[in-house]
């Protein structure tokens, strides 16, 4: 039980995957200012943002709508992260849970922010906050059943494993499924699958702050706000730590094998923060497009491929 | 100054409420979030909702229309909040203080914290009063 709980709390749960996210999420802002040539903003922005949002700040609550929920989604949000987060990083620092079919439950577990955001949304009686709800459903509908084929593969791949710690070890022994062809084009199908989760900046429509003020959170302020920024830093931790576990064999915690673990996590993040920066924002019907035919398309050619052994 | 309040001067979000300005101030604002003034260093974001923000920038003159919408966008925002009026028209009212639509300088009509007169303000004046902001 306490071990659990400290699983949980502080390793790798919370504490961690929210101290890890946090540096990760100012490494995306600094690469972002390099890439403008700015300056960026300090190490420690990202905590001062938080504790600034959780300390500081009022929040207000909806007159209209219903404040209880609106209240509660955040929690709802950082609880599905965390858990999701203890999932996905137990197997990756090398503990085996003994849990098969972990990888079903982490799927389901990732969507549980991003419909706590609608729900959250929806509850304040904002109209703009439901416009950028109903576009963070249309692009739950289209990345979902592509992401869903992109850990498929992964489970053919690795010869129907339903856990992350087999799925692990499988490429630890052997190699890393990047490393074909088929693995190429999972790789593509899952950046771009976390690119939408994350809702950034090809995909982030559902937010958009210059047309619809930061849709899904306009109503949000003061400390509920920090959760969910507590949501993101996790989020933005975990799914590239799920894309190195499912396709980069993991990390190893030994000697040089650190350096090499933070080098696979900064690379995977810098993939996502030159998208976000060389990319226009699309419209939902585009990025509808985008997932069910082109990117299911890539899954679809990749299945195939591994059938065939590439 | 405690943890808080070092936190929040850290990061201030800053919402730009564009009064009946001829524009010149607008775009001097923009100017400080450009690549060669960068105000991300301090922190300093442009958010889009007035939930999020931390400071109200307030420039060009308040004319009748605006100042119910002033005091709205006012009430609307959590507390603590900074309000800056920035350029002549924000702070006096500058060239159109004659004008019948106007409705008082910004300091009439909300409490102000800082100001920063010019017309427009160089962005360097700006920062220097975003600076003072953030540093007292
Ligand atoms: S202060 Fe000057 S530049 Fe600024 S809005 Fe007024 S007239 Fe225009």
């Amino acid at each position: 039980m306490a071990v659990n709980l400290f699983y949980f709390l502080v390793f790798p749960g919370l504490l961690f995957a929210a101290i890890t996210g946090a540096f990760l999420s100012w490494f995306d802002r600094k690469i972002t200012a390099m890439v403008q040539f700015r300056k960026g903003p300090p190490l420690l922005q990202p905590f001062y943002d938080f504790f600034k949002l959780l300390l500081v700040k009022e929040t207000i609550l909806p007159k209209q709508g219903s404040p209880l929920i609106f209240l509660l989604a955040p929690v709802f949000s950082a609880f599905g992260a965390t858990m999701a987060g203890v999932f996905i990083l137990l197997p990756l620092s090398n503990i085996a849970t003994g849990f098969r079919g972990d990888l079903l439950v982490i799927f389901y577990l990732l969507t549980i922010p991003s419909f706590s955001y609608i729900i959250g949304a929806l509850a304040s009686a904002n109209p703009l906050a439901a416009v950028g709800s109903s576009r963070e459903m249309k692009l739950i509908i289209s990345y979902e059943f592509t992401f869903l084929l992109f850990i498929a593969g992964i489970i053919m791949k690795c010869g129907q494993q339903f856990d992350l710690y087999s799925i692990i070890q499988a490429q630890q022994t052997s190699s890393p499924f990047i490393g074909s062809i088929s693995g190429v084009l999972l790789f593509i199908v899952g950046i771009f699958c976390i690119q939408a989760k994350l809702a950034l900046v090809p995909f982030d429509m559902p937010e958009a702050e210059t047309e619809i003020t930061e849709g899904i959170f306009i109503e949000y302020s003061g400390a509920a706000f920090a959760l969910i920024k507590l949501t993101k830093y996790i989020m933005f931790f975990i799914l590239p730590a799920l894309l190195i576990a499912l396709l980069m064999n993991g990390f190893r915690f030994n000697g040089f094998n650190i350096l090499w673990a933070v080098l696979k996590l900064l690379a995977v993040v810098l993939a996502l923060t030159l998208i976000r920066n060389t990319n226009p924002r699309i419209k939902i019907r585009q990025a509808i497009k985008f997932f069910a035919l082109w990117m299911n398309l890539f899954a679809v050619i990749a299945l195939v491929l591994i059938e065939f052994g590439y | 100054m405690g943890f808080k309040n070092y936190c929040f001067k850290k990061s201030l979000w800053v919402f730009h409420f564009g009064g009946a300005s001829c524009n010149n101030c607008d775009i001097e604002i923009l100017d400080c979030l450009t690549p060669r003034f960068d105000l991300e260093r301090f922190g300093i974001l442009l958010v889009g909702s007035i939930r999020h923000a931390d400071v109200l920038l307030v420039n060009g003159i308040i004319n009748h229309h605006d100042k119910d919408r002033l005091i709205e966008v006012y009430n609307q925002a959590p507390k603590p909040i900074l309000v800056v009026a920035i350029g002549a028209c924000g702070c006096t009212g500058g060239i159109f203080t004659d004008s019948y639509t106007f409705a008082g300088p910004v300091d009439k009509i909300i409490p102000v914290n800082a100001y920063v007169p010019g017309c427009p303000p160089k962005p360097e004046a700006i920062i220097a009063g975003i600076v003072k902001l953030a540093g007292g």
